[in-house]
């Protein structure tokens, strides 16, 4: 009797290949062109990118200078997100998901193309150009807001109403029973809505260089002017694997990679 | 059924065992089926019948062993090349299908032999699909059979659970299998629906004439359906029999107490025919080994209640539940408990005697593993039990607890506890008892009754006179029988469990 | 009622902040003015010059190709996966499914140089193949993650009825298991569509040099001075607003139609 199984976990074999392929392999290459120089067409061994990074000014400020406006995008964005989400899931309105709709609609619309439209508002009215710090933040906050709005409204949604009627019933007042109950109910989301905001605030050109005429540098640009302008490959990867440690320890510290919301893009509205 | 048929084995398991990740679900079983039977295994949950089930259907592969259908190897032939339907317990209808698309699933996949006869008049055989007139007339015969004629356009979430159940069974016998699997069918049912439907099988199996192999949990429909019963516990089959067999005489202390409501007790044969258990010698029809440690099974209906001094046995009535039918009197006797069923009534608290007749007590060759005991904690914390006392660590009663100065237990939360008199369940192994000449040294005192050369060491019975309590023990010291010796256990061998909370 | 006053006010404020860039390119869609605040009175000429204009029709043919292949390839390949992965055992299943979310967590940067430095390596970079392969590294994780719930939800016996009814695994599979996660497919497809149309960054990484994507040619246009306000263009960016408003609108009051009536009738 031959045994011959088809079998269904066989199916996982090219998406496996394919991982191998187009996800390890390139990031085990990054990690290569990282510590390793070019001299005189031969590869060697170095820390010389990892020491030039942190021993150069700009390319520190640079640094400090992104984490400052992610920081501040995301506050921002939590801040705007925070009531919006809020006053969506604990209304009673019969047509609340059509209103969701609505606040996270442009995450399906073509960002670049919002960030263009935003350009030309901000030229109306007379910022850009003169501020560009400014208009890098609000283009932050225009383009990632959904993202935040999107995990507060699902976890505020399924909280449960009893156990803010427990606190009101316990004699918590309004101030209370938000500080004590509702919020920390919510943190799940308001973690996933960080994580999926901080990141890409950090390495978004594309806002950054369409609001502020090119003249703001963020970490991600640093990495696309190292492979594009100054084509040095090494230096860019090492970058990379910096950017890489900041993404791996925010989301240690938020653990963020147990859920991650970013699931929550698809399941709502396809 | 005729009897040729039935003589037939339509499918056997040789040697079958299932290993998942290092659990052994299944383990070296054996037996088989014969063609046109009802058989049921029976087992409370994860002792391998859905398992065994599963590698008959073909859905697993034995890790080891054989399956033979008709004789034939099908131990590693795919589930849709076996002549085996199955109907599964959630029922696993396919919700994008409407009723008649998932009864005629199968028939649609089906390939039957068609005979034709060219111009010269030969013969030759074609594989060809049902046509679609056979597939209506078999599904429309397939929905009378289980009385939901004009359903076929029906959507599976229209359906109730039992229509869903009727459906499932449709979709398996409309194939018109050797063998139809059923795993658990009647388990998402209501009670009502549950015993109607296990009429309707059995009518639907006499009908059909096919094998019907059934998984369940439940005793009682195990034993109103079944032609056959086996009864499975961790992965073995503990007995395979009638369902009269099974009640009647169970193979174990397993078997009795998950087939029906009994009395299980620990007892030792003393004598030609003589049983000893709660401190008293019953004549009884069973014949065992002198000194062999026997578990004694009394059903709860076979106990006669009678005045006090007339009783071979007398308790104290601790509880009375009216249960229809009949009354569930609970009586301790001594620290046993006695479970009664009668139609008459008792009192909480009343003295009541009980008789057993002899061929309703059950005995059954205990596999000993270890001493067992009812005993109790003193005010000085030690235990008494088998005629004795002896020390003992109280703390392991409660994990993580310890003594204070007064003797109290406090255990890991602080709690402190008064164990004077708690009742706990005593288990010593066999080689942790030593004996002694000296009298004094141990717990208890006996008379070696009997030895037992086992090899490489004696295994001895030890009997005390006031009770005539016995502690079973290895050992490769050599003492004579009749020696009167003192019986020694180390406190951190004597396991105890408390038998209920201390408040 | 100051808390409702308050409520409506906020959640105005910020639709305002949301849709007043899209409004405002909308509504000069529609005048034939050079820049926008300048309103020339109403007409149609700059979807006309659009039209007319075959450069950013090629671009627009690009973009949607690209979506549909990439989308469709990653639908086929993540749906296998997911299956796979499903009914794998969890020592397999565990350690793909962890680099399965690399792509997903990763900066759309790091991604994006990655694919470069690989293609480089193998003389392939800035080829047609590691434009599609950069843009199924970015749907391909999306679409498992799509199905898998799907898979999750699904009766386990259900495949298993299939083969005992004597349906072959293949058969199983097409007949039974892929209906039954059909909704987390389709889902996965649009998620990638979606993707895709929205990529710049790992686009201008992986495209051909003289390949263009309307994210690609809308940021060179800025960068380049030349600037968005290329009336043609925002006639194009107005198009793709209402389009996309309408449809995914309609797409949700659809959707959520049955459900309420089915809630009404309950």
């Amino acid at each position: 009797m031959v045994r011959v199984h088809f079998s269904r976990r066989q199916l996982c074999i090219p998406y496996g290949l394919f991982l191998a392929l187009f996800v390890v392999i390139p990031m085990l290459l990054i990690l290569f062109y990282a510590f390793t120089e070019e001299i005189d067409g031969v590869l060697t061994f170095t820390f010389s990118n990892f020491l030039n990074f942190f021993t150069s000014t700009a390319k520190l400020s640079t640094l400090l200078m992104s984490f400052t406006v992610a920081i501040i995008s995301t506050a921002i964005c939590l801040a705007i997100a925070y009531p919006v989400a809020y006053i969506l899931a604990r209304s009673k309105l019969r047509r609340r998901n059509v209103l969701l709709m609505l606040f996270i609609l442009p995450m399906w619309i073509n960002f670049v193309l919002r960030i263009t439209a935003l350009r030309e508002l901000l030229d109306l009215i007379g910022l850009l150009g003169t501020q560009n710090y400014l208009n890098t933040i609000i283009g932050m906050v225009y383009d990632f807001l959904p993202f935040m709005i999107l995990p507060l409204y699902t976890t505020l949604e399924k909280l449960d109403e009893s156990y803010l009627e427990a606190a009101a019933d316990l004699g918590g007042n309004k101030f209370t029973v938000f500080t004590k109950v509702t919020f920390p109910l919510s943190m799940p989301g308001v973690i996933s809505g960080i994580t999926m905001v901080f990141m890409p605030s950090m390495t978004n050109y594309v806002v950054s260089d369409t609001l502020s005429n090119f003249n703001i540098t963020i970490l991600g640009k640093l990495i696309d002017q190292y492979f594009t302008t100054y084509d040095n490959w090494h230096m860019g990867s090492m970058i990379s694997i910096i950017l890489l440690v900041i993404i791996f320890v925010t989301m240690l510290a938020t653990g963020g990679f147990k859920d991650d919301g970013r699931e929550a893009r698809g399941a709502n509205l396809w | 059924m005729n009897e040729r048929k039935m003589d037939e084995k339509i499918i056997q398991l040789v040697n079958v065992s299932k290993v998942f990740d290092e659990t052994t679900a299944v383990e070296n079983v054996s037996f088989y089926v014969r063609k046109g039977e009802f058989i049921t295994f029976l087992g409370p949950s994860g002792c391998g019948k859905t398992t065994t089930l599963r590698m008959i259907a073909g859905f697993d592969i034995p890790t080891s062993g054989k399956i033979l259908l008709n004789g034939k190897d099908i131990t590693d032939l795919p589930p849709n090349k076996r002549p085996v339907n199955t109907v599964f317990q959630r029922y696993a209808l396919f919700p994008h299908y409407n009723i008649y698309d998932n009864i005629a699933f199968g028939l649609k996949l089906k390939k039957v032999p068609v005979t034709y006869r060219n111009d010269k008049g030969e013969t030759y055989t074609k594989w060809q699909k049902l046509t679609r007139r056979e597939i209506d007339e078999k599904v429309k015969n397939a929905l009378a059979v289980v009385d939901l004629e004009g359903f076929e356009k029906r959507s599976v979430s229209t359906l109730s659970g039992g229509q869903q159940q009727r459906v499932a069974i449709a979709r398996a016998i409309v194939n018109e299998p050797e063998i139809l699997l059923l795993d658990e069918p009647l388990g998402a049912l209501d009670l009502k629906m549950r015993k109607e439907m296990q009429i309707e099988l059995k009518e639907m199996h006499r009908k059909l004439g096919i094998t019907f192999i059934y998984v369940t949990h439940d005793q009682e429909e195990a034993l109103t359906m079944s032609d056959t019963i086996v009864v499975m516990k961790d992965g073995c089959i503990q007995q395979i029999g009638t369902p009269t067999d099974i009640y009647n005489e169970p193979a174990n202390a397993f078997v009795a107490d998950f087939i029906g409501d009994s009395n299980i007790l620990n007892g030792t044969m003393v004598d030609a025919l003589t049983v000893r258990f709660c401190n008293r010698n019953f004549r009884c029809v069973d014949d065992f080994e002198r000194n062999e440690k026997v578990d004694v099974v009394v059903r709860p209906e076979d106990i006669e209640m009678v005045p006090p001094e007339q009783g071979m046995l007398v308790g104290r009535v601790v509880s009375v539940v009216f249960k229809g039918v009949h009354y569930e009197i609970t009586a301790m006797v001594g620290r046993s408990e006695m479970i009664i069923q009668s139609t008459q009534s008792r009192e909480i608290g009343e003295l009541i005697g009980m008789n057993i007749a002899p061929d309703a007590i059950h005995i059954m060759k205990k596999e000993l593993t270890c001493n067992r005991y009812d005993g109790y904690i003193t005010k000085k914390n030690t235990v008494v039990f088998g005629d004795g006392e002896f020390d003992c660590d109280v703390t392991t009663l409660y994990p993580g607890s310890h003594l204070d100065e007064d003797g109290y237990l406090i255990t890991a939360q602080g709690e402190k506890i008064d164990l004077t008199d708690a009742d706990v369940a005593v288990e010593v192994g066999l080689t942790d008892i030593e004996i002694s000449d000296n009298a004094e040294e141990g717990g208890a005192r006996g008379h070696i009754v009997s030895l037992i050369y086992k090899g490489d060491h004696y295994q001895y019975i030890v009997r005390t006179e006031e009770n005539e309590e016995d502690y079973v023990l290895d050992t490769e010291d050599l003492w004579n029988e009749n020696d009167y010796v003192s019986v020694k256990i180390k406190p951190e061998n004597i396991h105890m469990k408390l038998k209920q909370e201390i408040k | 009622m100051v808390k409702k006053i308050l409520s409506i006010t906020i959640c105005v404020a910020v639709l305002l902040f949301i849709y007043a860039p899209i409004l405002l390119l909308v509504v000069y869609s529609f005048t034939d003015s050079n820049v926008i605040g300048k309103w020339d009175g109403f007409s149609f000429d700059l979807y006309v010059q659009l039209f007319r204009d075959a450069e950013i029709m090629q671009i627009l043919f690009n973009t949607i190709w690209l979506a549909l292949a990439a989308a469709l390839l990653s639908t086929v390949l993540g749906t296998a996966g997911a299956i796979g992965i499903f009914y794998s055992k969890r020592k397999f299943a565990k350690p793909l499914q962890a680099v399965s979310q690399i792509p997903v967590i990763n900066a759309e940067i790091v991604t994006a140089i990655s694919l470069a430095l690989l293609f480089s390596a193998v003389f392939l970079y800035r080829t047609y193949l590691s434009l599609i392969v950069g843009h199924m590294v970015l749907c391909t994780p999306f679409v498992v993650l799509s199905v898998m719930p799907k898979l999750k939800q699904m009766d386990p016996n259900i495949y298993e009825a299939a083969l005992d009814l004597g349906a072959s695994p293949s058969a199983a599979l097409f007949k039974v298991v892929i209906p039954q996660i059909f909704s987390g497919i389709v889902s996965g497809f649009m998620l990638s569509i979606t993707l895709s149309l929205d990529d710049y960054i790992v686009t201008a990484f992986t495209k051909p040099p003289m390949f263009d994507t309307i994210s690609t040619y809308v940021y060179n246009a800025v960068k380049n001075g030349t600037n968005s306000s290329t009336p043609a263009l925002r006639a194009l960016s107005a198009l793709i607003f209402i389009v996309m408003i309408a449809v995914l609108l309609a797409i949700n009051l659809r959707a959520r139609r049955p459900a309420a009536k089915k809630e009404a009738a309950q």
